[in-house]
């Protein structure tokens, strides 16, 4: 573990599909420096025979349920909220070169 | 007149069954008391008057455990038709085309929906100053936050601006505006509650659970909200007991554990007294108390703001302008992504995304992410070994009494401090409630934190309800 400086935040940040301008990348540098150095804090633990948490309930099983038809909300439900429609599906900008 | 706004869901039930009050004449004051006292508390962002009214006159509300009783619903619980926003711009205009299992089971319950409590946006932070609309102020001292994230929730239940209200914990977001607000709230164990429709934030931490005027209120919500859910397989089928019938006043021979390492450097003085001075009263009532010690709480935090930033940045990628909320208009499909996130999220989302996103990013994954879910196995141990021995734990709820706004929003690691507390619950999924316990000597008030092993709510609920009915903290309202 180390500290981050601006070029990892400019990469993490277009991996996130996030744009910071030239004064964002200055201050969650700084700050994200700091928070990462607090973290840490944890290589001080030798965990090195823990297994990880996966769940936090010893008891969970995996969950399966009966493959039976159920209704579902209809497409006008399911696009009510969309930006951009057209028909039954979401319009968005053209993706592909044509 | 009597102040039916003031009055407990408990109390109202028993009125409103034997017909000497009536539900509408409760909505009446609620809504006159918002009108009047939400300009400046700003708990509320929708308040829901003639629906709540029309619900009110409807058949289906004056049946059930809840029959007639107005709730608040914090603002990333999805309620069908209503807008639902996480207070943040990403949201705006989203109306979802489904209830929560809990906003149903509510309904199903009688109980009257008023409308959406503030909170932090996407419930990333400690003191509703995130939230796209502004802070919500702490009913005790409107220069003070609330707490957070379900801020808006707890204040509105301090300020009598509400009977009940639903929040969301993640690493606190109950507990700690619930004390900082002088109110119960209650993270139920994980599991307990249905997750479905619920906003996720970090799906392995998040439940939701009460914020109430008092321990009977909060038993009473979770014994609705409580239960097997097909629709969220993290939750789990045993049987919900009537929490109700666990509100004893006894814990003679009770054994609670103090753990020592909550009681250090940091710390406020009189939350320190007071939590000391609450421990007393549980031994004079007849409980059988130790120090314990829970050796990796110094470690929560650190392995916190790994694993919640990575599962929310996880969480947050479906926030991308194409299906709902906010679109920036673009020519190019990818750009659209990158301008509808960067306008539509704050700066804390932001912060917390991009935290999360290093943490799994290749070649950083096993060094962050996997080293914390391997601290957090050693915290869960901790405390598998302290619940072997003691029935409950009890430990302050916040290292401090409300700050005032603005006093911590430029340093985000001091913010996420505020947590340190709250957080080891969620990481060991274990159910804790606040409850008042004292106030500063500026009037603001202080909570404790009593913690039991998984599904032994009843526990929990039987120490706070003995602790309350000797004690009248929770009596004590603010001025306004």
């Amino acid at each position: 573990m180390k500290t981050i400086d601006k070029k990892t935040v400019e990469k993490v940040a277009h991996l996130a599909r996030i744009e910071l301008d030239h004064k964002e990348l200055e201050l969650y540098s700084g700050q994200l420096g700091a928070i990462i150095s607090y973290i840490c804090k944890l290589n001080e633990l030798d965990t090195a025979d823990v297994v990880p948490t996966t769940h936090v309930l010893a008891t969970l099983k995996n969950v399966f349920r009966k493959d039976v038809l159920k209704s579902s909300i209809t497409p006008d439900e399911a696009l009510g909220n969309a930006p951009a429609r057209e028909g039954d599906f979401f319009k968005v900008p053209q993706i592909i070169e044509s | 007149m009597e102040k039916l706004y003031s009055f407990t869901a408990h109390r109202l039930k028993e009125l409103m069954a034997k017909g000497e009050v009536l539900p509408s004449a409760v909505l009446d004051q609620l809504f006159a008391r918002v009108e009047k006292l939400d300009p400046g508390i700003r708990a509320f962002v929708l308040s829901n008057k003639e629906k709540a009214k029309a619900a009110a006159d409807n058949p289906a509300s004056k049946r059930g455990k809840l029959a007639g009783i107005p709730v608040l619903l914090k603002d990333n619980i999805c309620v069908k038709g209503e807008a639902t926003t996480c207070a943040s711009r990403i949201l705006a205009g989203f109306k979802p085309p489904y209830d929560a299992t809990v906003a149903k089971r509510l309904k199903a319950e009688g109980a009257i929906l008023i409308g959406k409590a503030n909170m932090d946006e996407f419930a990333f932070g400690s003191s509703c100053e995130t939230s796209c609309y502004g802070p919500t102020r702490n009913p005790w001292d409107t220069t003070c936050i609330p707490g957070g994230s379900s801020g808006g929730s707890a204040a509105a239940v301090a300020a009598d601006e509400t009977i009940m209200a639903l929040g969301s914990d993640t690493g606190g977001s109950i507990r700690q505006p619930a004390a900082l607000c002088g109110v119960v709230g209650m993270k139920p164990t994980y599991g307990r509650v249905s997750r479905y429709g619920l906003i996720a934030f970090a799906s392995s931490l998040d439940q939701i659970g009460p914020i109430t005027k008092d321990v009977e209120d909060a038993a009473l919500l979770l014994s609705v909200i409580a239960g097997y859910d097909e629709m969220d397989s993290t939750s789990v089928d045993l049987p919900v007991p009537d929490y109700s019938k666990s509100l004893a006043r006894d814990v003679k021979g009770m054994r609670i554990g103090v753990p020592k390492e909550y009681f250090i450097e940091g710390i406020d003085k009189e939350v320190d007294n007071s939590v000391r001075a609450a421990i007393e009263k549980f031994k004079s009532l007849g409980a059988a108390v130790k120090e314990i010690t829970l050796p990796h709480t110094e470690y929560a935090v650190s392995a916190y703001y790994i694993v919640a930033p990575a599962e929310a940045s996880s969480n947050l990628a479906r926030f991308d302008g194409v299906q709902y909320g906010l679109r920036a208009l673009t020519e190019d499909m990818i750009d659209m992504y990158i301008k509808t996130r960067s306008q539509g999220f704050g700066n804390e989302a932001k912060r917390r995304i991009l935290l999360g996103t290093y943490c799994l990013s290749t070649g950083y994954y096993d060094a962050y992410y996997i080293k914390a879910q391997k601290v957090r196995t050693k915290i869960r141990a901790d405390f598998d070994r302290a619940f072997s021995e003691f029935d409950c734990i009890i430990t302050p709820t916040s290292p401090t009494p409300a700050f005032k706004i603005g006093a911590r929003a430029g340093d985000p690691l001091a913010m996420y401090l505020s947590d340190v507390y709250t957080i080891p619950a969620n990481l060991a999924g274990l159910p804790a409630i606040s409850i008042p316990c004292g106030f500063s000597g500026s009037g603001l008030p202080i909570g404790m934190q009593i913690l039991a092993k998984p599904f032994a709510e009843e526990t929990i609920f039987r120490a706070a309800y003995t602790f309350e009915q000797a004690t009248d903290f929770h009596k004590r309202k603010p001025n306004l």
